[in-house]
């Protein structure tokens, strides 16, 4: 079951990408990379990687591809317009584009496939066939967001536990499996264990994600600025009352 | 300073139930019940069983509130509506629609982009149809039960925006070109205060799990989210408004406006096509009415204590009355859900249609700030309260509103005599060690299965 929707939405996936490329019309190719990315956030699903599904689904195929079309509709000249390419430019296209599928198959090739649910057991992240060894949802629930959240804080309960500084006292905890790093983020998160246990905690994802958020409001009130004085611009020799509030 | 209320939090969002919903699945009680049937076979027949019934509160919903748009329309115009059809009331008003549309002819311009037009209907109807699966229609009755329920289903209705504009762009008409520029326009920006208040009762909640949301809404209505604090209660009307917005509802229909743009992106539709879209904006306008329930308004809870506590009393007993209960549940949140669709309809027909440029200025200069300010009030005030009184919210705390805490307790309360020497150094304060007890007896459970 697993398998055949894998290479259900495999073939969707791959199928869309391919109708992107191979479409002329601007918002055929819009209506394809639909169907591309949602095919992808349903293989993130199928992975138990269900908060990066329900995010690809949101920002892109709900916001992205929007904007597209919305986009193709303000500028463009004629319904249902075409683009036509010229061949420098499907050379330049097909240049990147194999750069990258080279770097993507590179990259592929070089991870060692057979050693990966034994590493993801071991940082306790779930993969594929592997239950997760954190989180209290069934698995197929999801219980990614919690741990993604509170790594974003600076919590990593499948890292720092496993860590010899801050499981001394967790070491004898006769409830853990030996071998396996589980614990519960109550417990970790105790005053009385926090003093030991917070010499090793990694510091988190919060300050890098709160620059670029404010790095994108900077390029957002720029943008709007740069508009915003060319149409003043325009509109000042007409002198038109209403266009320039 | 923050640790306790940072272990206060984490206790309160890890309430789990999902052992016992496991046990209940219905995918779980096929495969072992009916030992013929593989895996695989049972997990087809539960995702048919749960879209059909999920299409059944897709599909009814819409048909109730066709009818009663008309009757509602008619009596506050000063008129009867619809009296005939089916007898009384005109209550088979939306079958006679739904035969009329059917047997119109399926049109499709010569300019139109025909694969487009032709399937944009159906992301709409897909999109409208697929945010119901990740809602709780009573407690544990929901077809996908997600850690994210809430998130998803919010990214899965921010689908139904995609199918309209491409309807507006394919038709090749300039009314569907202006219907769908509209629509783009007003629903990226209506998604972001959405977004921010729908985030609202997940920071108060800990959960973005809709199941969990409602369930700390139990113990009477004093406990509903809308009234845990001054921020959520703005929060709720600023939820209700934007949630208007992005149905396409008046005053904020301006993809459709009849009296501008004809028909606005669906100009060009005719028949079941047509009806398509309706039937989603009908099931979408149920979907976030269920969706404001279940986030502020305690969901499947009456709100009278008395009530509440009889229901889950008797849930408790046997499973004939677990189910009983739960479909009283289950009317209550419909009930519950029809009366804002009804308002819905009322605010339809009682303020006129805002400008572009106005739909915009609410969006972008007033509901954005206010929701981003209700939002940052909302995270401070379990502050404000630890600092005047002490307590991080008014009445029970969240954490302790679990209905089901009393069995748990009990349970938790046994095997911690069983293991209590092992795990007992490790409790501090008596609501976390009885809540931490009770996750470990869950991951234990979860070790042993592996």
């Amino acid at each position: 079951m697993h398998w055949f929707l894998f290479v259900f939405y495999a073939l969707f996936a791959c199928g869309g990408a391919l109708a992107v490329v191979l479409s002329q019309n601007i918002v055929r190719m819009a209506f394809y990379l639909v169907v591309s990315l949602g095919a992808t956030a349903a293989l993130f699903f199928l992975l138990d990687a269900d908060f990066v599904g329900a995010t690809q689904l949101l920002i892109y195929v709900g916001g992205t591809v929007v904007l597209l079309i919305f986009g193709v509709m303000l500028t463009s000249s004629s319904p249902l317009s075409s683009i036509k390419n010229t061949p420098a430019e499907i050379l330049q296209g097909a240049v990147v584009g194999l750069a990258f599928l080279t770097l993507l198959i590179s990259t592929v090739l070089s991870v060692k496939w057979a050693t990966v649910p034994e590493m993801a057991a071991h940082t306790g992240v779930a993969g594929p066939g592997v239950s997760a060894s954190q989180g209290f949802n069934p698995v197929q629930e999801g219980n990614t967001s919690r741990s993604i959240g509170s790594a974003l804080l600076g919590l990593r309960f499948d890292r720092d536990l496993a860590q010899p500084g801050s499981s001394v006292e967790m070491s004898n905890d006769p409830v853990s499996a030996p071998g396996s790093d589980e614990q519960l983020p109550v417990e970790h998160s105790h005053s009385a264990q926090r003093s030991a246990a917070s010499e090793s905690l990694s510091t988190g994802y919060l300050l890098p994600f709160e620059i670029i958020s404010v790095h994108l409001l900077v390029v957002l009130i720029g943008a709007s600025y740069l508009a915003r004085a060319k149409r003043s611009e325009m509109a000042s020799p007409a002198s038109v009352g209403p266009a320039s509030r | 300073m923050i640790s306790p209320i940072l272990a206060k939090t984490l206790s309160d969002g890890l309430v789990d139930f999902s052992q016992t919903l496991r046990e209940c699945s219905l995918f779980g009680w096929i495969f072992s019940s009916f030992p013929p049937l593989s895996s695989s076979g049972a997990l087809l027949l539960a995702a048919v069983i749960h879209t059909a019934l999920v299409g059944l509160f897709f599909g009814l919903p819409a048909f109730v509130f066709i009818w009663a748009e008309r009757k509602v329309a008619g009596r506050i115009q000063d008129r009867l509506g619809p009296t005939r059809t089916g007898g009384r009331f005109g209550w088979l008003q939306s079958l006679a629609d739904g035969i009329k549309l059917i047997q119109k002819e399926d049109l499709a311009p010569d300019a139109a982009d025909h694969m487009l037009f032709r399937i944009s209907p159906y992301i709409v109807v897909a999109a409208a149809f697929s945010a119901f699966i990740f809602i709780p229609f009573s407690d544990g009755w929901t077809a996908v039960s997600m850690d994210i329920g809430l998130f998803v289903a919010l990214a899965v209705l921010s689908l139904e925006v995609l199918g309209i504009v491409l309807a507006g762009y394919a038709s090749a008409s300039k009314w569907s070109l202006f219907g769908g520029m509209r629509e783009a326009a007003q629903m990226v920006s209506y998604e972001v205060p959405l977004g921010i208040t729908a985030v609202i009762p997940v920071v108060i909640a800990g959960t973005m799990n809709l199941n969990d949301i409602v369930t700390i809404q139990s113990g009477g209505f004093w406990n509903w989210l809308v009234l845990h604090d001054p921020f959520a209660f703005l929060a709720f009307f600023v939820f209700f408004t934007v949630t208007l917005a992005s149905n396409k509802r008046a005053p904020f229909d301006l993809a459709e406006a009849e009296s501008e743009l004809v028909g606005g992106f669906h100009t060009e539709y005719s028949g079941m096509r047509w009806s398509f879209f309706f039937l989603a904006e009908y099931a979408a306008m149920f979907f976030v009415s269920m969706l404001a329930i279940l986030l502020f308004l305690g969901g499947w809870w009456t709100g009278i204590p008395a009530i509440d506590q009889a229901l889950v009393a008797v849930s408790h007993g046997s499973d004939a009355f677990q189910y009983l209960s739960r479909i009283l549940g289950m009317l209550i949140l419909l009930t519950k859900s029809g009366l804002m669709v009804f308002v819905q309809i009322w605010i339809r027909w009682t303020l006129p249609r805002l400008r572009i440029d106005q739909v915009m200025t609410t969006c972008l200069k007033y509901l954005v700030p206010i929701s981003c300010f209700l939002f940052l009030g909302v995270v401070s005030w379990p502050f404000l309260m630890l600092s005047m009184t002490g307590k991080t919210s008014w009445g029970t705390p969240i954490g302790e509103r679990v209905p089901a805490s009393a069995q748990l307790m009990e349970q938790t309360a046994s095997e911690d005599q069983k293991t209590g020497k092992q795990t007992g150094k490790q409790t501090g304060t008596t609501v976390i060690s009885s809540r931490a007890a009770d996750l470990r007896t869950v991951n234990v459970q979860h070790g042993e299965k592996r």
